[in-house]
């Protein structure tokens, strides 16, 4: 071979061009084709509430503690019952609000009495551990209005949310940043 | 009339099953005392701005990183690189979002319609990319936080007999290919899953995280970068990207004078020596293996896609849809009752064991379409991987293997030849 005819030094530079240009080409195909799939906002991880079966993993499953799933009270369905399925422990001997009568473990939830014979009932978001007691116990007994979501401000927003990965009815779906809390009443 | 009756009853019972659903047991009340409803304190999280302010800092810790490794070649500025990035990226933003993580973004959002994948997940993942075409693993030497935890305690270096070291630095290579697999297939993140150190970003996490972190960084104190080398799947990317490196960071500032003092100082065997004064396999020898190997690839391709093919219905298994309906197969063929949360959860939702055997045998599928691909990767990797066994170029100089080198600048101080700049001198 003449010297000067090829525009590569040698079969190795010749390689290595060409190993270059194969890995380049990844580099441009990936964005063009993710062009159309991407989006300038990300994802938070939400709870759906309807799909929710109370099972109590979000309390241990969390990557915080406590977890960044707390219960949530839709005030326009709960009934202030006197006889709270949430509030109390099933087969109490006197509806009042001893300890003793709590169902939660934390004393989160504050019982006051409105008018005759409703009780209003409010939670305290910093004891929520996330144990999720209260709100079978109202999906059970009562209108349901106690449910599960996951806090934006808690969350850390993990690429994989681990309750989601054990959550046994799949209730942990990714929903677009800009959307709102999946609330159980809509305001 | 009486051809619409059915249909009434149907209404009726359509009526009464939403009326169920809605579980309104005990009616709204009727308040009388003025009382109004109270709201709900539902904070959102730091806004979506702010992910970007994360990428602008990933570029300008890229450009500084690289200013610091192939032109001001300061390990100490290094080192603080990599504390800033530990601290930013690990303790403050807890190790969400990390380029590691992000390969399984690009898979799942490549193959699953549903997914879109946020922009600044796939900024994470090209920039780095870009940055070791053009300068090497700079991200490794002082971006990454789980690179810069590793680094910034790995004290007495200690090497690795050879074969050990060959042995383990393939396990990335299988971890990326499980990895991208998972993800396509939309079953699982096993990366963020099993990242080792996110509990001690978060100094939260499941007991069996910590031990494992704590045991990686223990061993990382001798075996320096033990994630890095034996398990990060980003790695083995950024290993191949670097090798083409446009312009790499290099031991000595000048010329190489063949004094063999860096020769030991790399923990991460990087440093391939000048082979003036040693044996070389006879060329005739080395061309016959070279041949040889590059004639084995297909075959390795093809056996490593047979592997993974006949893989598929037990690498299906990490999909949770799939263990619930073995959990359920198993049930009715055994007869003793599934107590576990899935299952209890699974007969409550009123699905159909149908529906599920049929969801359970798209995923199976779909892992059938995938895995091939997963094992021609391994085997082709593994072809290419003994090809560059036989290849052996004549070097007159120490510098440093571009896929392998982490950028660390260990080995500046060793060299004795030090050029001065002209305001020193």
């Amino acid at each position: 071979m003449i010297e000067g005819t090829n525009k590569y030094q040698s079969r190795r530079d010749f390689v290595r061009r060409a190993g270059k240009l194969i890995v380049a080409v990844p580099l441009v195909i990936i964005p063009v084709a993710l062009a159309k799939k991407t989006s300038a906002a990300g994802y938070v991880w939400q709870i759906d509430p309807f799909k929710c079966t109370q099972c109590g993993q979000c309390k241990t499953n969390c990557v915080l503690t406590p977890s960044a799933s707390k219960c949530i009270h839709a005030f326009r369905m709960c009934g202030y019952c006197d006889l709270c399925g949430g509030y109390l422990r099933q087969g109490v001997k006197t509806i009042s609000t001893g300890a003793e009568n709590q169902l939660c473990p934390t004393g989160a939830i504050t019982r006051k009495f409105v008018e005759e014979p409703y009780f209003e009932y409010t939670f305290n978001e910093d004891l929520c551990d996330g144990c999720a007691k209260c709100v079978k116990g109202c999906a059970d007994f009562g209108n349901g209005s106690l449910y599960m979501q996951i806090r934006h401000d808690r969350c850390v927003n993990c690429n994989q949310c681990s309750i989601a990965r054990t959550c046994p009815s799949n209730a942990i779906i990714r929903v677009p940043v800009n959307e709102e809390y999946i609330l159980k009443d809509k305001r | 009339m009486k051809k619409l009756v059915p249909y009434i009853i149907l209404i009726f019972l359509f009526i009464w099953h939403s009326m169920l659903f809605a579980q309104q047991r005990f009616p709204r009340p009727e308040f009388e005392s003025g009382y109004t409803y109270p709201t709900n304190q539902l904070l959102n999280q730091r806004g979506p701005m702010w992910e970007y302010f994360d990428v602008a800092v990933l570029i300008s810790a890229l450009i500084v990183t690289t200013w610091l490794a192939l032109k001001k070649r300061s390990r100490q500025g290094l080192i603080w690189m990599s504390v800033f990035s530990l601290a930013y990226f690990g303790f403050y933003r807890q190790g969400c979002i990390c380029s590691v993580g992000s390969v399984q973004n690009v898979a799942l959002a490549l193959f699953n319609d549903g997914y879109a994948i946020p922009l600044s997940a796939l900024l994470f993942f090209i920039i780095p990319l870009l940055f070791a075409l053009a300068y090497g693993r700079v991200f490794c030497a002082g971006v990454c936080p789980l690179g810069a935890i590793q680094e910034l305690t790995g004290f007495k270096p200690v090497k690795l007999p050879k074969t050990v070291e060959i042995i383990l630095a393939s396990v990335p290579f299988i971890y990326l290919a499980l990895a991208v697999l998972f993800a396509s297939t939309n079953s699982q993140f096993i990366i963020c899953r099993y990242d080792p150190f996110i509990g001690i970003f978060r100094l939260d996490a499941t007991y069996t995280l910590i031990i494992f972190g704590a045991l990686l960084l223990l061993a990382g104190i001798f075996v320096n970068r033990p994630y890095c080398r034996y398990l990060c799947p980003y790695g083995v990317l950024l290993n191949v990207f670097s090798r083409y490196a446009g312009k790499h960071l290099t031991i000595t500032p000048a010329e190489c004078t063949n004094c063999r003092l860096c020769e030991e100082t790399c923990p991460y065997d990087a440093i391939i020596p000048s082979d003036t004064d040693q044996n070389r396999e006879e060329p005739e020898k080395s061309r016959k293996h070279f041949i040889l190997y590059f004639l084995l690839i297909p075959v390795f391709a093809v056996s490593g896609a047979y592997i993974l093919y006949s893989l598929a219905p037990s690498l299906a298994g990490v999909d949770s849809a799939v263990r619930l309906a073995r959990e359920i197969r198993l049930e009715k063929e055994t007869g003793i009752e599934s107590l576990s949360k899935a299952v209890v959860a699974f007969k409550e939702s009123g699905k159909t064991e149908i529906e599920l055997f049929a969801e359970e045998e798209i995923i199976i599928s779909r892992f059938r379409k995938a895995s091939p691909w997963a094992g021609m990767f391994l085997g082709i990797s593994l072809g290419i991987g003994m090809i560059s066994l036989t290849i052996r170029s004549k070097r007159n100089e120490y510098k440093p293997h571009q896929g392998r080198c982490f950028s660390c600048g260990r080995c500046f101080k060793y060299c004795p030849i030090k050029v001065q700049t002209q305001n020193e001198a």
